[in-house]
C-alpha cells in the first residue's frame, strides 16, 4: 500500500498546478479533503485522480469589511465529481456571486502558497 | 436491549450568576458560583456530588481543575468537547449515568468571562487547513452560508431571520437577567452592519460573560429535595459534521435526527410542548431548528416566525429568556437553554411565564450547525 500524506500531497500538487483530488478503487467514490481512507467504508484504497475544475456555486456569502479594506466572497462549490469544498469566487464583484453560478477552478500563486479560487465558467 | 431513560432522573436545581458582564471573574470563579447556588437551592454541597459534568472554553483539562477548585471527587468526569451542544449531552449522559447507578449527584456547570477577558469569541479549536487560506469570519460565514442556502431554496428572507432577532427581544424586555433589552426593530435589523451576508451584526448572537449550573438526581430522591422537579423525559443527540463544507445538506441539520429520538423516548411530539428553547447563535438557527424538531415543514420556518409568532403572545413561546441573541451568550449557550426551561416548568418565569407550561424541549447546538442535542423535559403531571 503506498504511503499517502495527504494534506502534503496535495499542496504539493496545487503548487505543481494540478487540482488532484481522491477516489475509492472499490468505491469510485470522490472524497475531499483528502484523507487516510474513506469516509463512511473506511476503505484503505484511495488514488489521486485529476478533477476537471468545473463546479458550481452551492452556497455564497460575503465577509464584510470596513473600508477601504475590500469585502470578499466565501463559497461552497460542489465540483462536478460530487465533492464540495469551501473556496472563493473572483474575477466578481463579491456580492454578484450567485448560487447555482456554474464556476471554473483556478490555482493562484498567493502569500507562497498555491490556492484554489474559483471564478465564473 | 432497551433500557428506557424516561422519568428516572430529574433537574432539582438550577442557578445562573454573572450574565452579561463579570469584570475581574474567571471562567472558573463564575462556572463555580453557579455550581454552589444551585447545590444550596436544595441543601447539597459540592462534597455530595460524584458526578461531574463541565467543559469551560478556556481550559481543556476543566473536568479536573474544576473538581479540585470546588473540592468534588467525582466517581465519574466528563469533559464532553461538542461545543454548545455539550450540556445536552451532559445532561443524556448524567441520566444514563444516575439511572444505572454509577453516580448519585450529577453536577453539570459552565462559566465563561468571554466578555471581560477578551472582549470576543474565544477560538479554542484548531485553525481549518482548509477552511483558512479564504478566511472565513467564523462561525458567523458558516451559518450565514446556510442561510443564504435557505433563502435560494425556500424562499426565506432578511426579514424573516429579523422576525427572529425581534421576538428574542421582547422576550428579553420581560427578562430582567437579560443583557441587551432595548427596543429593536424589524427595520433596525435590516438595517444593521451586514458582517457576513445575509447576516447582519444583530443577526449574531451577544458576546457576553456568564455562568449556570444544574442538579441532576435520580427521580426517587427529587422528591425529597424539592416540591417541584423538573423530570428527563427524553434525550437524543447526533453529529453530521466538523466543518460546513461538510454539511451534507445546509437547509437541514441533524436536530432531525437528535429531536426524533427525544420524542420517542418521551413519548411527546412538537405539538405537545409549551416553551422552545433553541440554541439561537444566529437567527437561522431559530428557524431550522423549528422546522428540524417539527414545529412547521421544512422550508416554512421563516413564514412560520413572521408577525410575531415566536414573540411574547404568540403562538408558539420560542427562547423566552431572550435567548443567545438578546439574553447571554459566554461562547457556549447550551446549559442556558435548559435552566430556563427549569424555571418555566416551575413557574418562576416572572413577567416571561408561560402559564400552564409542562413540557418543553431545550435544544442544543455545537460548532457550526455541526452537534445537535435536544432534552425533553416535563413536570410532575407528564410522567
Amino acid at each position: 500500500m503506498e504511503s499517502v500524506c495527504p494534506e502534503v500531497d496535495y499542496q504539493k500538487f496545487l503548487a505543481e498546478g494540478r487540482l488532484m483530488i481522491q477516489r475509492s478503487r472499490s468505491s469510485g467514490r470522490h472524497v475531499f479533503y483528502p484523507r487516510v481512507a474513506e469516509p463512511v467504508t473506511g476503505a484503505r484504497d484511495l488514488e489521486w485522480v485529476e478533477a476537471c475544475g468545473r463546479g458550481t456555486v452551492y452556497s455564497t456569502t460575503v465577509v464584510r469589511q470596513k473600508a477601504p479594506v475590500p469585502s470578499y466572497n466565501v463559497a461552497l462549490i460542489d465540483l462536478d465529481e460530487g465533492v464540495r469544498m469551501i473556496s472563493c469566487v473572483e474575477g466578481i464583484e463579491p456580492d454578484a456571486v450567485r448560487i447555482g453560478m456554474p464556476v471554473q477552478a483556478r490555482i493562484v500563486y498567493r502569500d507562497d502558497a498555491a490556492l484554489l479560487v474559483f471564478e465564473p465558467a | 436491549m432497551e433500557f428506557n431513560l424516561r422519568g428516572r432522573t430529574a433537574l432539582v436545581a438550577g442557578a445562573i450568576y454573572g450574565i452579561g458582564e463579570a469584570p475581574g471573574m474567571s471562567s472558573l470563579d463564575l462556572a463555580a458560583r453557579a455550581s454552589v447556588d444551585a447545590l444550596a437551592q436544595v441543601g447539597l454541597s459540592p462534597a455530595d456530588v460524584d458526578g461531574l459534568f463541565v467543559c469551560t472554553p478556556d481550559d481543556m483539562l476543566s473536568g479536573l481543575t474544576f473538581a479540585e477548585y470546588l473540592g468534588i471527587h467525582p466517581r465519574f468526569t466528563d469533559n464532553n468537547r461538542s461545543g454548545g451542544s455539550a450540556f445536552e449531552i451532559h445532561a443524556h449522559t448524567a441520566a444514563m449515568a444516575l439511572a444505572t447507578g454509577q453516580v448519585d449527584v450529577a453536577l453539570i456547570a459552565y462559566g465563561s468571562n468571554q466578555r471581560s477577558g477578551t472582549g470576543k469569541l474565544v477560538q479554542s479549536s484548531r485553525p481549518s487547513p482548509w477552511e483558512s487560506p479564504y478566511k472565513p469570519m467564523n462561525p458567523v460565514s458558516s451559518y450565514a452560508l446556510a442561510a443564504a442556502r435557505h433563502m435560494h431554496q425556500y424562499g426565506t428572507t432578511r426579514a424573516h431571520l429579523a422576525e427572529v432577532a425581534v421576538a428574542a427581544r421582547k422576550w428579553a424586555q420581560l427578562n430582567p437577567d437579560a443583557f441587551v433589552r432595548t427596543p429593536l426593530s424589524i427595520d433596525d435589523v435590516l438595517g444593521a452592519r451586514l458582517v457576513s451576508d445575509p447576516l447582519s451584526v444583530r443577526d449574531c448572537c451577544l458576546v457576553t460573560d456568564g455562568a449556570a449550573a444544574i442538579v441532576m438526581v435520580r427521580a426517587e430522591r427529587a422528591r425529597d429535595l424539592t416540591d417541584k422537579p423538573v423530570y428527563l423525559l427524553g434525550a437524543g443527540s447526533a453529529t453530521s459534521h466538523r466543518e460546513i463544507a461538510s454539511m451534507p445538506d445546509l437547509t437541514v441539520t441533524a436536530a432531525v435526527e437528535s429531536g426524533r429520538r427525544a420524542y420517542e423516548m418521551a413519548g411527546v411530539g412538537a405539538g405537545d410542548i409549551d416553551v422552545a428553547m433553541l440554541y439561537d447563535a444566529f437567527t437561522i438557527n431559530t428557524i431550522l431548528f423549528l422546522e428540524d424538531l417539527g414545529f412547521c415543514p421544512k422550508g416554512e420556518g421563516g413564514r412560520f416566525v413572521s408577525d410575531g409568532a415566536i414573540a411574547p403572545g404568540g403562538s408558539l413561546a420560542v427562547n423566552t429568556n431572550g435567548g443567545g441573541l438578546s439574553c447571554v451568550h459566554p461562547g457556549m449557550y447550551g446549559l442556558f437553554l435548559m435552566e430556563e426551561a427549569m424555571r418555566q416548568l416551575t413557574g418562576r418565569g416572572g413577567d416571561r411565564q408561560v402559564p400552564g407550561a409542562r413540557l418543553a424541549v431545550a435544544h442544543g447546538n455545537g460548532g457550526v450547525l455541526s452537534s445537535q442535542a435536544t432534552v425533553i423535559l416535563g413536570t410532575e403531571e407528564t410522567l
